[in-house]
């Protein structure tokens, strides 16, 4: 019985301990070489637009819907891309709402870039993230908008193509991860918004 | 399945391979209480005052009974101070988006779930923990719960390696020095390469920006007393609503993270998990994530073949491991590739794969391969929805859940729980050529076969049990219109079931990933699976610390020409046999149910 109140107090003692060492001394310790060594990224990597109002993060996506932008995926966070509230669907590969979600996306898709019911449309056009926040689309995906973009703001499509190559992150030293377009970045450039 | 991906899975294994050896050899050092390691400088007198504080002699082992009461005090201990913590959010510091305290059912679960290294989670991160209970209240358990799973894991080792023995080690030794010489240098070092990334780490308050292109949605309108309004058809009424600013979540993001994955914890900061972009920001933060899941368990099976004096047993062990581990990739990367035929009828491009509920960033593959190595491990943290993969390529996690995360499974866990299999293998190999099954020179007794059973046990129990009955009752939240009782599903049809079984699977095998479309924040939900957490740990380690106490003791005999080997392929495959063997007879009824009569219903195109 002894030795059982020796272990209560033990363990009492001990998460104190460590709560200091574990939950006070090692974030602090984090933060301050993020804050000094990282500044930008420790505080969200966000983009400052010209009058120097904060105007996103480039990590985070950020919904567009008119004809002169470049289109996101389908967003399931809060009412899209509610950056306090991410989330997926959740909805499985035999669920109604899913496929019906997916046909209407495919259909809008096809109507507002002007395609022919012959062209596959890329997956990550339709289809909603994990996180309901994915700041890229897929290249292929970049490509089939510009036409509708580049005639929205009578632009010239190989200067579009440009751009979207410039906001393309590559995969990462050469291997990891798969291409993404930067949709947010790409759209304030086209804006002319980036400083 | 393109070359980029295998070039990607040759890289993750030839990098898990490598830190094996150095970090086994260094994980020597920190499990024996003399142990020098270069860290002693800086770390030697904290854990001197450590000691001090605690009225601990360092030299003064104790017998497994002993050591069970401390660990499962120590448990108990910490899972009421979170408790508290939760409880009393509202009213603690570093709260600046005043987030109110949670609920009784919500906190017992979160508090459960966070000691027993499961990170199970019923709420929405971002929009409910404040920053301190983030990073003290949960992050804490992050820690603790994963040096608890090593020190398990040691003791056990302990008493396979000693003979006539009486004492496995000290608790609070071996708490103290994994805590201090394992896990806090390597996530000091690990977060703020995190951060190099993307990853926040900050105390501000969340962000406001101004969307370039504001939009108006339609949200379901609420009346004066908060409730959704209803038409006289009892359909919501829907009424416009403009969004023009986005609010973008901040905090002490990387310090959690890098233990969260380190220590196979895997609760997320944010709702989406490894998914969100400040979870997660970049490839290679990804493949840091992945290989710190693996790298303590991989090293702790050299720690094993060094203990014993058998290197070959503990790369067989790993070769068992990893095995099951390419398997589990091998087929969820297949299925995700194929994608649903479902989706490409519908104009969707076929070679695009299942991009649903996955990032553009990490692709098919790595989706594939983080939800395999998430739950091989106990690890639960998620880089893509699990909830919308195909049926077969969801079926692997499922399964190396059930399995009980034994594919180098948790830190400590999944050797731990590992070499419980190693025993019954031993075990069915003796009763196969008619000897006293014998391990490492130790003979495996009625009581050894008991204690290894009630593990075994433990899992079917509480998975099929759990599961059996939410089916039948209706643990769900009522549905916000006509107010009837739910089971709380997303989905219809065996995908809801599968929710289910995949919630009281994570749970009990202490994972905490989800089919997240299960809405669990219920009073039955959260209790239910929240006590399934705690059979999962405690129910599982108090018969394998006495499996310890029992070999031990043992005296050691001789090794014969008929004792069987307890390293090369035969075993391997021995072991990767008795592990299936057990799943599968225990697990393929409900699998049946679930994804795999999903799988063929989605070819024939059936909705729910």
């Amino acid at each position: 019985m002894k030795d059982i109140f020796i272990e209560i107090k033990n363990s009492v003692i001990a998460t104190i301990i460590f709560a200091i060492i574990l939950c006070g001394v090692y974030p602090l310790i984090v933060y301050g070489a993020g804050q000094l060594f990282f500044p930008n990224k420790a505080n969200g990597s966000l983009i400052e637009g010209k009058d120097r109002k904060l105007v996103g993060s480039e990590l985070l996506g950020q919904m567009f819907s008119g004809e002169k932008y470049f289109h996101p995926r389908p967003s399931a966070a809060g009412t899209g891309y509610d950056a306090a509230n991410s989330s997926g669907t959740n909805l499985g590969p035999t669920s109604q709402k899913l496929k019906d979600a997916v046909k209407a996306a495919v259909e809008q898709y096809r109507k507002e870039n002007n395609l022919t019911p012959d062209v596959l449309i890329p997956a990550d056009a339709v289809t909603s993230s994990g996180s309901g926040l994915d700041p890229h689309i897929s290249v292929r995906n970049a490509q089939l908008q510009t036409e509708r973009v580049a005639k929205a703001r009578s632009l010239d499509e190989n200067g579009v193509r440009a751009l979207i190559e410039k906001f393309t992150d590559g995969r990462q030293l050469g291997i990891l991860g798969e291409p993404g377009v930067n949709v947010l970045k790409l759209n304030l450039a086209l804006d002319g918004a980036l400083p | 399945m393109n070359a980029n991906g295998w070039i990607q899975l040759a890289l993750y294994v030839g990098v898990l391979l490598l830190i094996t050896k150095p970090l086994g050899l260094y994980l020597l050092r920190v499990l024996d209480a003399r142990g020098k390691t270069f860290l002693d400088p800086i770390m030697r007198p904290i854990e001197r005052l450590t000691y001090k504080l605690l009225c601990v002699d360092p030299e003064k082992e104790h017998d497994w009974k002993r050591y069970t009461a401390a660990m499962l005090i120590f448990g108990f201990v910490t899972m009421l101070f979170t408790y508290a913590i939760l409880r009393l959010q509202d009213i603690l510091p570093l709260n600046p988006q005043k987030m109110a305290a949670l609920s009784e059912h919500l906190s017992f679960n979160t508090a459960a779930s966070f000691t027993t290294n499961t990170n199970w989670q019923s709420y929405v991160g971002e929009s409910t923990m404040s920053y301190f209970s983030q990073m003290v209240g949960l992050a804490s358990h992050n820690f603790l719960s994963a040096a608890v799973g090593i020190s398990i894991a040691a003791a056990l080792v302990r008493g396979i390696a000693r003979h006539t023995s009486k004492t496995i080690g000290n608790f609070w030794v071996d708490l103290t020095r994994v805590t201090y010489y394992l896990l806090l240098p390597i996530c000091v070092i690990y977060a703020v390469v995190l951060v190099s990334q993307g990853m926040i780490q900050n105390f501000k308050p969340y962000d406001t920006v101004s969307l370039t292109e504001p939009f108006t949605t339609q949200v379901p309108k609420v009346d004066d007393k908060g409730n959704p309004a209803v038409d006289a058809q009892g359909k919501p009424v829907m009424e416009d609503k403009k969004i023009d600013s986005q609010t973008i979540v901040q905090g002490p993001m990387a310090s959690q993270i890098a233990i969260k994955m380190l220590g196979t914890n895997g609760g997320g900061y944010t709702n989406a998990n490894a998914a969100h972009p400040y979870e997660n920001p970049t490839p290679l933060s990804n493949f840091l994530q992945i290989l710190s899941i693996f790298a303590i368990p991989s090293a702790l099976t050299y720690y094993l073949g060094r203990m014993v004096k058998n290197q070959g047993h503990g790369w067989a062990v790993w070769s068992a491991m990893f095995v099951v581990f390419l398997t589990g990739v091998l087929v969820s990367w297949h299925y995700e590739a194929a994608g649903n035929p479902i989706m490409h009828q519908l104009g969707v491009d076929p070679a695009s794969g299942n991009m649903e509920g996955k990032e553009v960033r990490f692709g098919i593959f790595n989706s594939a391969l983080f939800a395999t190595i998430t739950t091989d491990a106990s690890c639960g943290a998620v880089n893509s929805m699990h909830d919308s993969f195909t049926p077969l390529g969801g079926l692997v996690p499922l399964l190396n859940m059930e399995l009980g995360e034994i594919i180098f499974g948790g830190v400590g866990a999944g050797l731990y729980g590992m070499l419980i299999f190693v025993v019954l293998a031993v075990f069915i190999a003796g009763l196969m050529v008619g000897r006293t099954p014998e391990f490492l020179g130790k003979k495996i007794e009625p009581y050894d076969i008991k204690m290894a059973a009630l593990v075994i046990l433990v899992l079917g129990f509480s998975i099929l049990g759990f599961s059996a009955w939410a089916c039948l009752s209706k643990w769900g939240a009522p549905d916000p219109v006509t107010q009837q009782l739910t089971d709380g599903t997303n989905n219809n049809g065996p995908h809801g079931f599968t929710e289910i079984l995949y919630a009281y699977s994570s749970c009990t095998g202490n994972n905490g990933s989800a089919f997240g479309g299960i809405g669990a924040n219920t009073p039955w939900y959260n209790a239910t699976l929240g006590l399934a957490t705690l059979f999962g740990r405690f129910a599982m380690i108090v018969p394998i610390l006495a499996l310890a106490g029992s070999l031990a003791r043992k005296k050691r005999v001789a090794s014969s020409a008929g004792t069987f080997p307890v390293s090369g392929p035969l075993f391997t495959t021995l072991l990767v046999g008795t592990v299936l063997l057990v799943g599968a007879l225990t697990f393929f009824p409900a699998l049946s149910l679930g994804p795999i009569i999903e799988h063929f219903m989605m070819h024939s195109g059936k909705l729910f």
